[in-house]
C-alpha cells in the first residue's frame, strides 16, 4: 500500500489533539497570506531592561553614548538572564523609566535613532559553531539575546539546558499558533524555513536530543507541507499536523498532544523527556547564531479593525506601538490595543509602549459585543460550560465561587488554582459573563502576598 | 485619545444566559401548544396562570428586574405542562407562587436554587390537593375549545367538583379517569408504546407527547443549551431497571418501552433534570446523576404508593448533587490518576 494512504487512514481514526480546550474564531485571513515586510526604524526606540522571564539585563552604556546597529547594551545579570542589543545606530538619549506592555513603569534605555541609520549590522560575535561544545552553545545563545518569542519571553539557553537529573529525548517545535489573529509564526515557517530547520539542529545540540518533532496546527497544511518536503531527508525531525483547537499551543497541550505523556503537576516538560521551543525562537537561533549577531528585531502580525495595511512586519525592538499603527496605515476608531493574542495578550495602556522581545502581535479590537458597559454579568447557572473547556482539567465553576465568597486559600489547596495557566477558556465560554480568569488572577495575587 | 483597557480574554462566545434560557422556552412552545391542542382552554388557562404567577412572584420578590433571563418563564410553563389539564386555577396560582419563592427566590434567585423550582411547586401541591392532582380528564375530547374543564374555575379554597360524570359525557372512548401509568398499576391495562410516544393519551397537560418533548430536548442538546448526558443516563438507568423486572416478571411488569414514553419521565428527563442549577458539572457526576434518577423513578413507580415517581426522583438528584460532585471532582491535567 502506497505510504501516503497510510498515513491518512491513520489521520481518520486519530486526530492528534488534547482534551478539552474552545474554538475561537481564527480571524487570520488578513494576515496569513501576505509575507512578511519590514518596518522603518521609528525616530527613538525604548528598550526595556527586563524585557524577559528573570533578572533584568544591566546596561552598558551611558547617555550620550553613541552605538551601532548591534551593539550590546546591557549585559545578562546572571544565568536567569539575557544581553540586550541596539537595534538601530543612534545615540543613547537617557535611562529611566518607561511604561512597558505590563501596565507598570519599567528602566528601559531610550535610543535616538540616527535619520540614516543602516539595516547593516555593524557588530558581530563571530564564532565557528561546529566547534563548540554543549556548553559553548548555550552561552552562545544566551549571548544572543535569545528569549521565548511565542509570548513567554523565557530565556532560550535556560529552556534548552536540560538539568542533570533529568533525560530528555525529544524537542517539540511548537508552530501551532493558536491564538486568533496571530500569523507571525504561519509567516516565519513559510518563509524562513532553512533558518528555522538550522535553529532546530542547533537547538538540538544544545540540548542533547535526538528527535525533534514540529507541531503545527492543521489550520496551516501549507506549511506542514512545505517543512515535510524539506524535511524529507532528515529522519531525526519530524513535521506533524495537530487539531486546530485553542490552546494548542500551550506546551503541555503540545506535548500531550504529540506525544500523549502529561507533565506532571507543579513540573517542566523535561520532567517527561520534552523540551518545547517556539518555532519564531528557533528561526531567530538559526539566522541569529551563524552570522553571530544578537536579537534586534522580531516578526509581529500587526491586524485588527481600522488597520489598512494588515500583515507581518519584521520589527526592530523597541519600536512605539504608536509608531506601527502610523506605517501600517491605523484610520481611527476602535481603540483597544492589544500585545500579542486576544486570549492571552494584554491591552496596553498607552501609544508609546514598546514592542518587545516577547510580542509576538499588535491587535487593534473592535468587539462592541464585549465591552464592560454592554456585558450583563448574571449569576453562575452551573451549565459546568467550563469544566468542559478547561484544558487543565480544572472546575472554573467551584474556583469562581470559591473567588466570589473570598476563599482564596481553598482555592488553591482544594481547588488545584495554582495549575490555572490563564488560557481564557472558561471566561472565554461562560454564559454569565462572569470574569473567571481575572478572579483567579486575584486570588494567586493575594495568596502570594500572604504567603511572603 | 483615551484607550480601552479589559483583562483578557478579550473575545468572548456568543452564548449568555438569556440566550440559552430564551431557546429553552423555545423548545418548551410546541409542547405548550400540543397540550392546548390536546385539552383546549383549560390547558391555555392553565399554562397562563402558572407563567403569570412566576413571572409575579419573581418582579414582587427582586429588587431588581430580573424577568430579563427568562428563567422564571422557564418555570411557569414547566410548572403548567406538569399539572393536570382540570387542575382549578387558584391551585395553580399556589404552585406558581411555591415554585418560585420557596423553589428559588428563598434561595437566592438565579443560580441558587438547590432544587428545580417547578419541581418543588409541583411537589406542594401533590401534598396540598392530592385530589385535584390526581384527577384525570380526557384528551381529543370534543368542544375543548368552547368549554372548559369543570374544575378550571374553581372558587378558591373550595373543593372542585367531581369530574367523572363530565368525562363519561364528552369522552369518545370510555375513559376510565386515570393515566396509562395508573391505568397499569392499579388496574392492569396496557397503554400501546405508539400512542404514548404520539401523546394519544390521558396526563397531564404536557407531558403524552413524548415525540414533541424528545424534538424540542434534541434542538437543545444540538445546540448545546443542554447536557444531552443527563437524560441519556437517565433513559439508560429507567430503561435498564424497568427492562430487568420485566424480564423477571413480564405479566407484573410492564416493559422498558412503555416506561420510558409513559408519565413525566421524558419531559423530566429532557427538561427538568437538566437544569443546569441543580446538576452536578462533573463527567461523572453527570453520569451518576442521570441513572440515580432513573433507577428512582423506576423503583417508585412499581413499588411506590404513586403511579408516577420522576418527580421525587428528580428532587432526590438535585439534592444528591452537591454530594455527587464532591467525590467526582474531575483529574486534574498532570495529576496522578485518584
Amino acid at each position: 500500500m502506497a505510504d501516503w494512504c497510510r498515513v491518512n487512514i491513520m489521520k481518520l481514526f486519530r486526530r492528534r489533539s488534547f482534551s478539552h480546550g474552545v474554538h475561537p474564531p481564527a480571524h487570520k485571513d488578513g494576515t496569513a497570506q501576505i509575507p512578511i515586510r519590514r518596518l522603518p526604524f521609528a525616530p527613538q526606540l525604548i528598550l526595556p531592561l527586563g524585557q524577559h522571564i528573570g533578572a533584568p539585563a544591566q546596561a552598558l552604556v551611558k547617555k550620550g553614548q553613541d552605538v551601532v546597529r548591534g551593539q550590546p547594551l546591557a549585559a545578562a545579570a546572571g544565568a536567569m538572564s539575557v544581553p540586550l542589543h541596539a537595534p538601530a545606530t543612534g545615540r543613547i538619549r537617557e535611562i529611566k523609566s518607561m511604561l512597558t506592555s505590563r501596565g507598570s513603569r519599567e528602566p528601559a534605555i531610550v535610543l535616538d535613532v540616527y535619520e540614516a541609520s543602516t539595516q547593516e549590522v555593524l557588530w558581530r560575535e563571530k564564532r565557528n559553531l561546529e566547534e563548540l561544545d554543549q556548553d559553548q552553545l548555550l552561552q552562545a545563545i544566551q549571548d544572543a539575546g535569545l528569549v521565548g518569542l511565542g509570548g513567554a519571553a523565557f530565556p532560550s539557553h535556560i529552556k534548552l539546558r536540560v538539568p542533570e537529573d533529568k533525560k530528555v529525548d525529544t524537542l517539540i517545535i511548537n508552530g501551532c499558533e493558536c491564538e486568533p489573529y496571530l500569523t507571525c509564526d504561519h509567516r516565519i515557517m513559510l518563509e524562513y524555513p532553512d533558518d528555522l530547520i538550522r535553529g532546530i539542529q542547533l537547538a538540538m545540540r544544545a540540548s542533547g536530543t535526538r528527535r525533534a518533532i514540529i507541531g503545527i496546527e492543521d489550520n496551516k497544511m501549507d506549511a506542514v507541507k512545505l517543512l515535510a518536503e524539506r524535511l524529507r531527508k532528515a529522519s531525526d525531525i519530524q513535521v506533524e499536523a495537530v487539531e486546530t483547537k485553542y490552546p494548542q499551543g500551550s506546551e503541555k497541550m503540545l506535548i500531550k498532544s504529540l506525544l500523549n505523556r502529561e507533565v506532571p503537576a507543579g513540573g517542566i516538560p523535561a520532567d517527561i523527556g520534552v523540551v518545547v521551543n517556539n518555532v519564531g525562537t528557533l528561526a531567530a537561533l538559526g539566522r541569529l547564531l551563524p552570522r553571530g549577531e544578537g536579537l534586534m528585531e522580531r516578526v509581529i502580525t500587526v491586524t485588527g479593525s481600522g488597520v489598512r495595511r494588515q500583515g507581518n512586519y519584521l520589527v526592530p525592538l523597541g519600536t512605539p506601538i504608536g509608531f506601527i499603527l502610523e506605517q501600517a496605515g491605523y484610520e481611527g476608531g476602535p481603540n483597544e490595543f492589544i500585545l500579542g493574542g486576544p486570549m492571552m495578550g494584554p491591552a496596553v495602556s498607552s501609544l508609546e509602549v514598546p514592542i518587545t522581545k516577547g510580542s509576538s502581535g499588535l491587535l487593534v479590537l473592535n468587539e462592541p459585543s464585549i465591552r464592560a458597559e454592554s456585558r450583563h454579568r448574571w449569576p453562575c447557572i452551573k451549565c459546568g460550560r467550563c469544566v468542559s473547556a478547561c484544558p487543565m482539567h480544572l472546575n472554573p465553576a467551584l474556583l469562581g465561587q470559591l473567588a466570589l465568597a473570598g476563599e482564596y486559600e481553598e482555592m488553591a489547596h482544594d481547588a488545584h488554582l495554582n495549575h490555572c495557566f490563564e488560557c481564557g477558556c472558561c471566561s472565554y465560554v461562560c454564559p454569565s459573563n462572569i470574569p473567571l480568569v481575572q478572579l483567579f488572577r486575584a486570588a494567586k495575587a493575594i495568596n502570594r502576598e500572604k504567603a511572603a | 485619545m483615551s484607550l480601552e483597557l479589559r483583562t483578557t480574554p478579550h473575545l468572548h462566545a456568543p452564548d449568555d444566559v438569556v440566550l440559552i434560557m430564551r431557546n429553552v422556552v423555545f423548545a418548551l412552545l410546541p409542547i405548550c401548544a400540543w397540550s392546548i391542542w390536546q385539552f383546549g382552554l383549560s390547558a391555555l388557562a392553565l399554562i397562563l396562570t402558572t407563567l403569570a404567577s412566576c413571572l409575579i412572584t419573581e418582579r414582587q420578590f427582586n429588587k431588581t428586574n430580573t424577568l430579563g433571563d427568562w428563567s422564571a418563564a422557564i418555570t411557569g410553563l414547566l410548572l403548567a405542562l406538569t399539572l393536570p389539564p382540570a387542575f382549578p386555577l387558584w391551585m395553580a396560582a399556589v404552585a406558581g407562587f411555591t415554585a418560585m419563592a420557596l423553589g428559588k427566590l428563598l434561595f437566592g434567585g438565579l443560580g441558587m436554587n438547590v432544587f428545580n423550582p417547578a419541581l418543588v411547586g409541583r411537589a406542594f401541591v401533590q401534598a396540598a390537593f392530592p385530589v385535584a392532582i390526581t384527577t384525570w380528564t380526557p384528551s381529543l375530547f370534543e368542544g375543548r375549545f368552547s368549554q372548559f374543564i369543570p374544575g378550571t374555575f374553581t372558587v378558591p379554597f373550595t373543593i372542585p367538583p367531581e369530574v367523572a360524570e363530565w368525562n363519561s359525557r364528552v369522552a369518545i372512548d370510555a375513559f376510565t379517569g386515570a393515566t396509562p401509568l395508573g391505568l397499569h398499576k392499579f388496574e392492569g391495562i396496557s397503554t400501546p408504546v405508539l400512542d404514548l410516544f404520539l401523546g394519544n393519551a390521558a396526563g397531564s397537560a404536557g407531558e403524552t407527547s413524548a415525540l414533541l418533548i424528545l424534538l424540542g430536548g434534541l434542538y437543545l442538546a444540538a445546540r448545546k443549551f443542554l447536557d444531552w448526558r443527563i437524560p441519556l443516563f437517565i433513559l439508560l438507568g429507567a430503561g435498564l431497571t424497568a427492562g430487568a423486572f420485566h424480564l423477571a416478571d413480564p405479566q407484573q411488569y410492564p416493559s422498558a418501552g412503555f416506561m420510558l414514553f409513559s408519565g413525566g419521565l421524558m419531559l423530566g428527563a429532557w427538561f427538568m433534570a437538566t437544569d443546569m442549577v441543580g446538576s452536578p458539572v462533573t463527567p461523572w457526576g453527570v453520569a451518576i446523576y442521570g441513572l440515580l434518577i432513573g433507577v428512582l423513578t423506576i423503583i417508585i413507580r412499581l413499588f411506590g404508593g404513586l403511579s408516577e415517581g420522576v418527580m421525587y426522583a428528580i428532587l432526590l438528584g438535585n439534592a444528591a448533587t452537591p454530594l455527587i460532585e464532591q467525590f467526582t471532582q474531575p483529574r486534574v491535567f498532570g495529576e496522578k490518576g485518584s
